[in-house]
């Protein structure tokens, strides 16, 4: 039951409390009582019916320009070392 | 799925599983807890375990709500279930629980107890509404993770003057259960603690510092994709191999210092520390759960329905307790796939996916080195072709 998805904002109701988020294509009505903000086009974690955090576009592309990095090195060892 | 699939690509694993065993160093041995059921599922379900080397061995920790909840609490939900007049609402996770007298919310369904499955809190305010006749109870269980949606529900009751919905409360704490790991007679040797994902977002980066200082343990909290896993892993590696012993985030993207400060106000607004409170395998941790605040009294199920603590042995043969302490493996137990499946468990750590054995029943237990039938028994899971041995299993 720990296990919570990212998903996309698509509407807020007028309190901006709840609203539609899109998880992988399925559309299900999620809180957002626990944010201080939220926008549509957010991304955010979603767990029994809440949306527990924003996801931060910036962090994520970071990790992953970390995962690119490693991945090019690597490759780069490998043809200098002619295998 | 944005966040999902780039956080899982087999490529970037391969050179992330050649860093790592570049990093570790032969003739040491790094032993990691995962405090988090939903990490011990992702570690089986990717079959990240075999994509580490030998010399890293990943030990299951305690953080699987459902499994962590002792037989006492389930008799006392099925009690309560099983009066007239009573909906008891409840997450499908805690249905299966073996309880006291062979039976489980589920079976007292069976037998006429009006037990209802919900998505989220929420479905029980909802129910409650509809039912003003009936007395709601649900069923909170769950670490910092659900703690706060309970607590906006209760608000919401007490504005509606919702006066037939209660909650029967097991909300614990996650650094609390990690003391206990730490302070046991004969503690599990570890280098380093994997910490959960989600109850992060809530509490934050924080609360994990005492165990570096205090312990000088490297701690390194990790989102639950594949790559995620295993970057943190190598961060806990050269933690180990520079003698550091650090808080680190590799979920920086969901992830802050402080938390959700939002949803920490909301949980100390509705809820206040129990003296202590019974866990499944570690038996009762001081400040470990939560309870209702007075100003919440009349929402309280245990105070409302005059409900008590009472303390019941698990199934003698059963090894959830030293497996939920790290001491024990599943493949340990005697009961394991063989009385115990998750068709039919007898401890709770075979009836939730994130629970040690259910994910080692369902993803691991082919790959053991025990199995020698192996070859004549295919899964249907994740690629494991790498998989020869089973790192976790010393």
């Amino acid at each position: 039951m720990c296990l919570a998805l990212p998903a996309c904002v698509i509407s807020l109701d007028a309190t901006g409390q709840s609203g539609q988020v899109d998880l992988g294509g399925v559309r299900k009505t999620v809180s957002f009582a626990l944010l201080d903000e939220v926008a549509v086009g957010d991304h955010v974690i979603v767990h029994v019916g809440y949306a527990l955090s924003r996801l931060d576009p910036d962090e994520a592309a970071q990790t992953l320009a970390l995962f690119a990095d490693l991945a090019a090195h690597h490759a780069q060892a490998s043809s200098e070392g002619g295998a | 799925m944005k966040y999902v699939s780039e956080f899982r690509d087999p490529t970037l694993a391969r050179h992330l599983a050649q860093k790592l065993a570049d990093a570790a160093q032969p003739g040491r041995s790094y032993r990691f807890m995962e405090f988090c059921g939903g990490h011990t599922h992702a570690l089986a379900r990717y079959g990240v375990l075999d994509l580490l080397p030998p010399q890293i061995q990943m030990i299951h920790g305690p953080g699987c709500p459902v499994c962590v909840l002792p037989i006492g609490r389930i008799d006392m939900a099925i009690e309560l279930a099983s009066r007239p007049g009573v909906i008891l609402a409840s997450y499908g996770d805690t249905l299966r629980v073996p309880a006291s007298g062979q039976l489980s919310l589920i079976r007292a369904r069976a037998q006429g107890a009006d037990v209802r499955i919900v998505y989220a809190v929420d479905d029980a305010l909802a129910l409650a509404r509809a039912h003003p006749d009936r007395d709601v109870v649900f069923l909170a269980i769950g670490f910092e993770t659900t703690t706060p949606p309970t607590a906006v529900a209760l608000q919401t009751a007490q504005r509606e003057d919702l006066g037939n919905f209660s909650v029967l409360c097991n909300h614990v704490l996650t650094p609390a259960a990690m003391h206990a790991i730490l302070d046991q007679p004969e503690p599990v040797p570890l280098d380093g603690l994997v910490g959960p994902a989600h109850v992060s977002t809530i509490i934050g980066t924080q609360p994990y510092e005492v165990f570096a200082s205090r312990y000088h343990l490297p701690v390194v909290i990790a989102g639950f994709e594949p790559l995620d896993m295993m970057q943190a892993i190598l961060m806990l590696v050269q933690q180990v191999n520079e003698g550091r012993a650090e808080v680190e985030n590799e979920f920086t993207r969901a992830v802050s210092h402080q938390g959700n400060t939002r949803a920490q106000a909301l949980v100390h607004e509705v809820f206040e520390l129990r003296d202590d409170f019974a866990w499944r395998g570690l038996d009762r941790i001081p400040h470990s759960a939560l309870r209702l605040r007075p100003a919440y009294a009349r929402f309280d199920a245990e105070l409302r329905f005059g409900l008590h603590d009472r303390s019941v042995p698990d199934h003698p043969q059963c090894l959830c307790g030293p497996i939920l302490r790290g001491q024990r493996q599943p493949v340990d137990c005697k009961l394991f796939g063989t009385v115990c499946t998750p068709d039919n468990p007898m401890g709770a750590c075979m009836v939730s996916s994130e629970g040690a054995c259910a994910a080692h029943y369902a993803y691991g237990r082919h790959r053991a080195p025990t199995a020698n039938t192996e070859a004549s028994t295919p899964t249907s899971g994740p690629p494991t072709s790498a998989a020869t041995t089973e790192p976790h299993i010393p």
